[in-house]
């Protein structure tokens, strides 16, 4: 019985709590991108490259507060410098939008113009993260390092295996569920919500009912800077700034969006969640728990590793390919063309 | 913006390209005056290269408006095929686990012909998706059961120099064209899936498989020695020792500069001559290249131009200008929007195995989005979308702006931040970030491009 | 003095040709004005003019007297002009209330009392208040587009076919209820394929071809004339 209770607790803690943490990342990601692709209707190849720079000057402000003797106690100091971030980027995204992507609209230029233009900007944050930051990884994390520790569980519990629970992770849970709450209730219960949501459904019709597009883009774009910036500052927070890794979410958060039904904020939820579980579940190593839960001489001598973690992408691939073959408009019925 | 509409302005191209190609050679003959010939020519055999993978992409963006995000996967794929055509084979490492991997090979295939049976067979019924992913499991498990004590033990092969299968050992230049199959069946299978739905499906889908290809030959170590690079691929060109002591080559370049070696002593004769016979070795082999590539080039410029103006050609174009009309006169618009999306990215590979022969190695981690994405985006759409000479153009020029942009850009920081001192560290870390100054003014050149002047520098042609 | 008038309208859209050619429209308050014609004629074309969604080359347009010509929409929707277009006349992924609501967008003040008066007018919408207006049938929806329009309040309606694709008892109560928001003095024009039955309501009617008014008449004048009839009432 306690073999298996120990197999339960592996598998939490290094299955079941990572793949939840990176989903409520991801999902923030995959919010973002909706969003844009529902007001604007274009797919932001920008995104990864916006949370890097949301995170970098969420970075650049915690150093100063932290040179300032300035803590939050248990917490990471970043929270208290994420206000910033998210203003600094939501202005950013308000000017390439100013002067990038309007152009286009004024002009209703095809899709696939805007996506070209998000790649250019993309580049261009690309080169300015690097810039302001270097290419090196950073570790920005302070406070207390575990909301809950190895010791304490065993105490508590008894078992052998420990379910560890990092501050990063809970904050990311939390954080999560606060800004998606947030979100539904600025889109379902607010009068500007709800332009918001007729400007996707119907363009002319909205015009026509007094909307002001250009007031609806901007608040677009600042919502996405602060989903971009908070999943982009959990994100390092849990696993370290790294540059490369945010362009690297760019595909796990695209396969996200559609997989849940393009333009539709719980799909991007609930697509965060798939494809985070997916790639943790196939990419572990589940030696350790099969240990517990087989009997000695049945033991697995290999990692028993469906995937290495060099590939994890393939499985957002994979997913991504499969919803295109089977159901292109995603889970929650999406737009399609 | 790969619509062209009826209004827009007529450019006489014919001069236009003439003048901008004069511009492109002076620019490479002050380099070659001011730095060096060696390098001029090097720096033109990747402008060659980068103009054949620029018209790759054109067939697909300004033929088709198809947006592909995955240039560095097809490109990698090309460099791929060199090592397979023209690598020694690896004896011991086949001896070790070659049949496991045919073997393995041999599953896989089973496995998708089983997949596809079980597809026929049930399509329409009940659980019909889940058996399909019950045959695919089966299938991986027995090939990763077969494969990977066979992996492990051509890994173990002799890992410092060999630990892979090796290739075909065939003249490299056969490469180039499985290169472009190679390229070319990808690029099937990706235009099968994400082809016919929105258009920005395709360009996810092609960041991913590029991302996926790149990521398979970094890691699959038995294929491609992975981050060990394989070194040393076959030339399809003579070696610079080799000519420095072929006598054919000496008497050469000793009868062309006969002038400046008349009058010395024969000891100032023979060192003088040595210099300029090591010096006209390294220039020998890049004109060779040269040479090759540019008949490469011209082959496949002329197709372009042919096809182009063949009866496909116009089709293509005329459902690009309007697809929905081309549709509903029952044109095969996915049809043929597959055929081009293959036929660019077969060239994009060709290009890639012409890029690794060039090389002379295989290096997986240098296959960066940056450089083989977005640079050849760039390209297309500064050149001219739509006009395979623009294409060509842009490829000469972003590449020479690109890799003069860095040496520029550190003695711009440099002369610019003189005045902190050497000691101050905002200089070093301007100066360490001077390189990042060229992806930004990329990205700015193409938006830039994109909004004052979307046709490029030479405009399509109306016909 | 008529309050919504329509002079020498002509324009196109963007740099085409023109659609209208100099056509003259206009309707008074506690009026229904009728637009029949065949396809293509420029019906549409003349609604969006009066709502500024196209360049006019010449003409102009005023309301209650004043010049509204170069008002762009949305200073129009103030204005309180009010307009159902043929088709995407819904927001699909919103309820019904969410519908009335985003019509009501311009408004300030408490709006209940008008959503109220438009449940009392059209009551089907109340029952399915929380249902998606994508989910309703061909003829609620355009009961919701009529409502929507009407949230601003508005003096002048605009409708451009609202009975499409509806059966004929659903359409004879549309009429009536056009009818009942006409009798609280509001200006009415609209566009209709089913141009007897709407020429039978209309106080003026319109047959507009080629983007020019090809017959004018109050509704009866025209239905009782034989040319009209056998060229665009079929017989
Ligand atoms: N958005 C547009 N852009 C360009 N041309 C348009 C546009 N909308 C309509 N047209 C053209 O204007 C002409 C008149 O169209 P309009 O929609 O006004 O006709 P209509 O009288 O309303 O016809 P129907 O009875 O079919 O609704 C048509 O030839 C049409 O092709
Ligand atoms: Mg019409």
């Amino acid at each position: 019985m306690t073999d298996y209770l120990n197999a339960l607790v592996v598998f939490a803690n290094f299955v079941f709590v990572p793949a939840l943490t990176y989903g409520c990342q991801l999902a923030l990601g995959s919010l973002g991108v909706t969003m844009i692709y529902s007001v604007l209707r274009f797919s932001n190849f920008a995104q990864g490259e916006t949370m890097a720079f949301g995170t970098v000057i969420t970075i650049m402000v915690t150093w100063l507060l932290q040179s300032w003797g300035v803590s939050l106690g248990f917490l990471p100091t970043a929270l208290l410098a994420l206000p910033i971030g998210i203003l600094v980027t939501a202005l950013v995204l308000l000017l390439t939008d100013r002067y990038v992507y309007r152009y286009y609209r004024t002009k209703r230029s095809k899709s696939i113009t805007f996506v070209m233009a998000s790649l250019g900007v993309m580049f261009i944050m690309n080169g300015v993260v690097r810039l302001l930051l270097g290419p090196n990884d950073q570790n920005f994390a302070d406070g207390e390092r575990f909301f809950l520790t190895a010791d304490a569980f065993r105490a508590w519990t008894g078992l052998d295996e420990a379910l560890v629970i990092r501050t990063s992770q809970a904050l990311t849970i939390i954080l999560a569920v606060i800004l998606v709450v947030a979100l539904f209730w600025f889109l379902q219960r607010t009068k500007t919500g709800k332009a918001m949501r007729a400007y996707a459904d119907n363009e002319n019709l909205a015009l026509l009912s007094g909307i002001n597009p250009d007031r609806i883009v901007r608040i677009t774009w600042i919502i996405t800077a602060a989903l971009a910036t908070v999943a982009g500052v959990l994100y390092g927070l849990d696993k370290g700034y790294k540059p490369l890794s945010y362009y690297n979410l760019l595909l796990p958060i695209f396969a996200a969006v559609i997989v849940g039904g393009i333009g539709k904020p719980i799909g991007a939820i609930v697509g965060g969640f798939i494809i985070a579980f997916s790639e943790v579940i196939v990419t572990y190593a589940y030696k350790k728990v099969l240990t517990y839960v087989l009997p000695t001489d049945m033991a697995p001598d290999g990692l028993v590793q469906l995937l290495s973690t060099e590939y994890k992408f393939a499985v957002s691939f994979v997913i991504l390919v499969i919803v295109l073959l089977v159901k292109p408009t995603g889970l929650f019925k999406g737009k399609v063309l | 913006m790969s619509q062209r509409p009826s209004n827009a302005p007529l450019h006489d191209n014919t001069v236009r390209a003439s003048i901008a190609f004069l511009v492109m050679a002076g620019l490479l003959i002050l380099i070659g005056v001011t730095q060096s010939w060696a390098l001029a020519l090097t720096i033109l055999n990747l402008c060659i290269i980068s103009a054949i993978m620029a018209l790759g992409v054109n067939i697909q963006w300004g033929y088709a408006g198809l947006f592909n995000v995955g240039i560095m996967g097809f490109a990698a794929l090309g460099g791929l095929a060199t090592i397979i055509i023209s690598m020694p084979p690896v004896k011991e490492a086949w001896q070790a686990g070659g049949m496991r991997v045919l073997l393995a090979l041999i599953t896989i295939l089973a496995t998708i012909s089983a997949a596809l049976f079980v597809h026929k067979l049930f399509q329409g019924k009940r659980l019909h998706g889940w058996l399909i992913a019950v045959v695919i499991i089966i299938g991986v498990v027995i090939s990763r059961y077969i494969l990977d004590p066979g992996v492990a033990a051509i890994e173990a092969v002799n890992p410092a120099s060999t630990g892979y299968l090796g290739g075909l050992g065939l003249p490299v230049v056969f490469a180039w064209i499985v290169g472009g199959c190679l390229a070319a069946g990808a690029a099937w299978l990706i235009g099968k899936i994400a082809l016919g739905l929105r258009s920005d499906y395709l360009a996810i889908a092609t960041l991913g498989i590029s991302e996926i290809l790149v990521a398979v030959m970094r890691n699959e170590d038995w294929l491609t020695r992975g981050v060990k690079n394989v070194t040393g691929l076959p030339r399809p060109v003579p070696y610079e020792l080799e000519l420095q002591q072929a006598p054919w080559f000496i008497n050469l370049v000793e009868r062309l500069n006969s002038g400046s070696l008349a009058g010395l002593n024969s000891t100032d004769h023979t060192a003088v001559l040595q210099t300029l016979v090591v010096d006209s070795a390294s220039i020998f082999v890049k004109l060779c290249y040269t040479g090759l590539f540019a008949l490469v080039l011209i082959l496949i410029l002329q197709l372009c131009v042919l096809a182009l103006d063949s009866p496909w050609g116009r089709m293509v174009r005329a459902i690009r200008d309007n697809e929905v009309a081309a549709d509903a006169m029952g044109k095969d618009v996915t049809g043929r929007h597959l055929q081009i999306f293959i036929l660019g990215s077969a060239v994009v590979g060709i290009a890639g195995a012409m890029l690794a022969t060039l090389d002379g190695q295989f290096t997986p981690g240098s296959y960066s989005p940056l450089r083989f994405t977005f640079l050849i985006w760039v390209m297309v759409i500064v050149g001219g979308s739509g006009n395979n000479l623009g294409a060509v153009l842009g490829g000469f020029l972003v590449w020479l702006i690109w890799v003069e942009a860095e040496p520029v850009g550190f003695w711009l920081m440099d002369a610019l931040t003189s005045w902190m001192g050497d000691g101050s560290g905002l200089r070093k870390h301007l100066l360490d970030s001077a390189q990042y100054m060229r992806v930004i003014i990329m990205g700015a050149v193409l938006l830039l491009v994109m909004r004052f002047s979307p046709w490029g520098l030479l405009p399509e042609q109306n016909r | 003095m008529t309050y919504l008038v329509g002079e020498g309208l002509t324009g196109g859209y963007g740099s085409g040709p023109s659609i209208l050619n100099g056509c003259n429209i206009s309707v008074d308050r506690g009026e229904i004005a009728v637009i029949v014609g065949p396809n293509g004629a420029g019906k549409s074309t003349a609604m969006k003019s009066f709502l500024g969604l196209l360049n006019l080359k010449e003409g102009k347009v005023t309301l209650d007297g004043k010049d509204i010509t170069h008002l762009e929409p949305p200073a129009r929707i103030s204005e309180g002009i009010a307009f159902v277009p043929q088709t995407e006349n819904v927001f699909v992924s919103m309820t019904v209330e969410e519908n009335l609501e985003m019509g009501a967008f311009l408004r300030d003040d408490d709006f209940t009392d008008t959503r109220d008066q438009i449940y009392d007018l059209f009551p089907i919408l109340k029952e399915k208040r929380f249902q998606l207006a994508g989910q309703l049938s061909g003829g609620q929806r355009q009961q919701v587009a009529v409502g929507r329009a009407m949230m601003t309040k508005p003096t002048v309606l605009l409708l451009d076919e609202p009975t499409a694709g509806v059966s004929p008892i659903v359409m004879d109560e549309l009429f009536d209820r056009i009818l009942e928001v006409k009798s609280t003095g509001m200006a009415v024009l609209m566009v209709e394929q089913n141009a007897r039955q709407a020429l039978e309501i209309a106080d003026r009617g319109y047959v507009l071809v080629m983007g020019e008014n090809k017959h004018t008449g109050s509704g009866a004048a025209l239905l009782a004339d034989p040319v009209v009839r056998k060229s665009f009432l079929g017989g």
